[in-house]
């Protein structure tokens, strides 16, 4: 029997289970990261991992776990892949806690568990306010473990620039550029996973790190992968704004008990601590009794943009609301959420523990993503599967906190069995397929860097980007009116004008940084426009996708995936229905108990 | 007034040097930039807005500076550098509280990439030698993991937070090109998984392995490690604790077996 081969592009958490598992099934796994795989961005996620292990006698379930993702989801998730998530989280639980990931503990030695948002039950392990950073590492550690053993080959420092796909339309494989040596060299594989995360570069500043800027998802969808629910954006409710980045304020600081809130009068000049009582706002809790300051990360946003712009009450006029964690005693605070309060206290010079935080709604995650299907974490494309942020299979229209972790673990642990099903499967492997085929796709890589290299342009790419940024923050994200998405359009349309006449401040050829932001850049404007076109359709609000010009769910002719497909270098919007098998579309409200 | 006030404001600059290296076969060079302040700068945006606008403080045109960054808020461990000598994350060296001009140089105990870009894959490998995980059966489904009291994982926690930074390697001066010594961090990484109720199953190799060229005998207690870590991390604790074991098993090893 032929061996077969597996590569897999991004090295967070998807992506490091989805190749544990590989090597676990005996197949030799090629991984690419552009960083040490150790310094992906999953080591971001702060407050924890959602398993319904009702380990607080509250009778919580997977059901229930389910009930809620849909639900926080406003029905837009097909159904079946997230029970079956739900139903597996527990055992992902235990999966990490024999890795040796250091959660919190009860006095019996067991889990803790905490609450968040868009759920009434304690269902979120956690480590201290770091529990991304956690489990990446316990994943990092089982991968150079299979890495030490032969099974696994990272190549770490390059990066994916596009599939290899045949003249059949198959995926054997991908071209990647060296980022120091700047090479450009083609890996042949019987099937490829990617695992390449968010793209908050898009949004210029957001939570996301460095690396998040969609590249490989737009590459792969100009090359006929499917984009789903592009439109759907979910900008967290507290962030520190920042400059180079803004900085997640976990939503584990209210699952702690944090409050949310500004002073009843906008020009109350007093610190926080000595205004009292009655004369503050505690505007999340008064609006939704039930679920107060945990109220999912779409309610929340759009109530302190309400907060902010209609009701004019951001503290001291600005664009900013109190996260209160002072009452809270500094034993609990350090033991529960130390990591969180460093960063304000580092970034800030201002103790969080003493002095309520000032936050503001940052661009957070992508619900949509490369289109799979609803079995295996297949694209349309054989041979290339997708799991982690970059797809769109679990949040339907809104993701609920703490699911981000568990549904990268559960999609790269299916998607890595099945790829290997698949390539076992075929009846000839990569090694077959005529040579030219992967001589001419390096061809055209090179020849785009050429280009680049050597044209003489007067347009600097960063302010690009930058411009990129402002108009999909003003406009594509919390709010979304369709004048503006239009004026969006054609923004963006003239960034890509100006894009083909970029100048590079770096014509050298060897870790030349500025000629890969370029190559990445190229491919944000073209997702950006999937967004954006993706939201102007979508004549209804749901979920993260709030338009005031319609403002409530439609579903009867909006309950439906928006599937994105790239035809004659054009985008082309069509939808498929959802898979709504299990739990009947009601509506969603936070007011009230469901 | 106010616009009098603006215009200083506006025109007050952070001076920034940056030593500059084109390629490891290359000789390092320094380039003065004078950059607009604004509030709440970092080293970060210093070199974003060097890249926006690559021009020398004399107006030369100069290439933007290789660094390596991703999370920006001290977690990935990918920033670091020196920073008025100093080892320490560039992201959260903020620019009001450092004295000008600003110098900026890549770490000096890894070899250079280009500019600030270095290669730290030793410390990856140095993990790969002491087997820094913890060596579980399979991902199928074996039930819970084993109980741990919470005194132990308060312990263990803080020690679970490196990010592989590499400045308490970068501070050592027993890290030095005539030594291959590991670095506190590993050995501090050795102390965690020996800690686990699992991983205590297999300390002895990692003991083992510490033991020998680079390995915790090669520590000569300068105790500038546990100063330079950014995330408080007790590694000097660490350092103890693993002669201490190492010693034990080389004295009594054969008695137990």
């Amino acid at each position: 029997m032929r061996e077969p081969k597996i590569i897999i592009v991004g090295g967070g958490l998807a992506g490091l289970m989805a190749t544990i598992r590989v090597a676990e099934a005996g197949v030799p796994v090629e991984l690419f990261s552009i960083v040490p795989v150790k310094r992906s961005h999953s080591v971001c996620a702060q407050g924890g991992i959602n398993a319904a292990k009702n380990q607080k006698g509250e009778g919580d379930t997977t059901q229930k776990h389910f009930d809620d993702t849909i639900y926080g989801g406003d029905f837009l998730a097909n159904q079946p892949l997230v029970k079956r998530m739900c139903e597996a989280a527990p055992g992902i639980i235990d999966l990490l806690d024999r890795m040796g990931v250091m959660f919190n503990r009860t006095p019996e030695g067991l889990l803790d568990y905490r609450r968040f948002g868009g759920t009434l039950y304690h269902r979120t392990a956690f480590a201290g306010a770091t529990t991304g950073q956690q489990l990446l590492y316990a994943l990092d550690e089982q991968a150079r473990r299979h890495e030490s053993e032969g099974r696994v080959a990272k190549r770490e420092g390059w990066t994916f620039l596009s599939a290899v796909i045949d003249e059949t339309g198959v995926g054997r494989g991908i071209c990647a550029m060296d980022l120091r040596s700047m090479e450009v060299k083609t890996f042949p594989a019987d099937a490829v996973i990617f695992c390449t995360g968010g793209i908050g570069a898009i949004f210029g500043r957001s939570t996301n790190s460095v690396v998040c800027t969609g590249s490989a998802q737009s590459a792969l969808f100009q090359q006929g992968v499917d984009y789903a629910n592009g439109e759907f954006i979910q900008v967290h409710p507290t962030a520190i704004p920042g400059e180079d980045k803004l900085r997640l304020m976990s939503e584990s600081a209210r699952g702690e008990g944090g409050r949310v809130w500004v002073p009843r009068n906008p020009a109350d000049k007093r610190a926080a601590k000595s205004i009292p009582e009655a004369e503050r706002f505690y505007f999340l809790e008064e609006w939704y009794p039930k679920y107060g300051n945990l109220v999912p990360r779409d309610i929340a946003t759009r109530a302190i943009h309400r907060i902010v712009y209609q009701e004019k009450l951001g503290i001291g006029g600005q664009a900013a609301v109190y996260l209160d964690v002072t009452h809270i005693p500094r034993e609990t605070l350090d033991r529960k959420l130390e990591g969180i309060l460093e960063i304000y206290e580092k970034f800030l010079g201002v103790d969080p523990r003493e002095e309520p935080m000032k936050v503001f709604p940052a661009m957070h995650y992508t619900m949509g993503g490369l289109w799979v299907n609803g079995e295996d974490q297949a694209t349309n494309v054989p041979g290339v599967y997708a799991a982690g942020e970059c797809e769109y299979q679990y949040h339907g229209a809104n993701r609920l906190g703490a699911n981000s972790l568990v549904s990268c673990i559960f999609g790269g642990g299916i998607a890595g069995p099945a790829a290997v099903k698949y390539a076992r499967g075929l009846e000839k492997g990569a090694e077959a397929v005529d040579a030219s085929v992967f001589g001419r796709e390096q061809k055209r890589q090179e020849e785009m860097n050429q280009t680049l290299i050597s044209q003489q342009g007067s347009e600097n790419p960063i302010t690009i980007w930058r411009e990129l940024g402002e108009v999909m923050t003003e406009h594509v994200t919390v709010t979304r009116i369709n004048k503006n998405l239009e004026r969006a359009k054609v923004k963006l349309k003239d960034l890509q004008v100006r894009y083909r006449k970029i100048n590079l401040s770096d014509r050298t050829r060897w870790s030349n940084q500025t000629l890969n932001f370029a190559r990445e850049l190229g491919n944000m404007l073209i997702l950006a426009r999937v967004i954006t076109v993706g939201a102007l359709c979508r004549n209804e609000s749901r979920g993260a996708h709030y338009k005031p010009e319609f403002p409530e769910r439609d579903d009867s002719n909006w309950l439906k995936t928006t599937r994105a497909k790239w035809v004659n270098d054009e985008i082309q919007l069509t939808y498929e229905p959802v898979d709504i098998s299990q739990i009947p579309p009601r509506s969603r409200r936070y007011d009230a108990a469901k | 007034m106010g616009e009098v006030r603006s215009e200083m404001a506006e025109s007050k600059k952070v001076i920034v040097k940056v030593k500059r290296q084109a390629s490891p076969r290359d000789a390092s060079r320094w380039e003065e930039f004078a950059l607009p302040w604004r509030a709440s700068m970092n080293v970060i945006i210093c070199l974003r807005d060097i890249a926006e606008n690559p021009v020398t403080r004399e107006g030369k045109q100069t290439t933007p500076v290789s660094y390596d960054s991703n999370c920006l808020e001290e977690v990935c461990g990918s920033c670091a550098m020196l920073i008025n000598g100093k080892a320490r994350m560039a992201c959260s060296a903020l620019v009001d509280q450092l004295g000008q001009p600003i110098r900026i140089e890549p770490l000096s105990k890894f070899p250079v990439v280009r500019d600030l870009t270095v290669d730290r894959q030793f410390m990856f490998e140095s993990l790969k030698r002491v087997k820094a995980w913890i060596p579980i059966d399979g991902t199928y489904n074996l039930g819970e993991g084993p109980r741990i009291a919470p005194e132990v994982q308060e312990k263990a926690y803080p020690l679970s937070r490196c990010i592989t930074c590499g400045n308490c390697l970068e501070v050592c001066p027993q890290v030095n090109e005539h030594n291959n010594f590991m670095g506190a961090a590993i050995f501090s990484q050795v102390r965690l998984f020996n800690m686990h109720p699992t991983g205590a199953m297999h300390a002895k190799e990692r003991i083992q392995a510490v033991m020998g060229h680079g390995g915790i005998e090669d520590c000569a207690n300068a105790q500038n490690c546990v100063k330079a870590c950014p995330k408080e991390i007790p590694l000097t604790e660490s350092l103890a604790e693993i002669n201490r074991q190492a010693w034990k098993q080389a004295l009594f090893g054969w008695l137990v077996g």
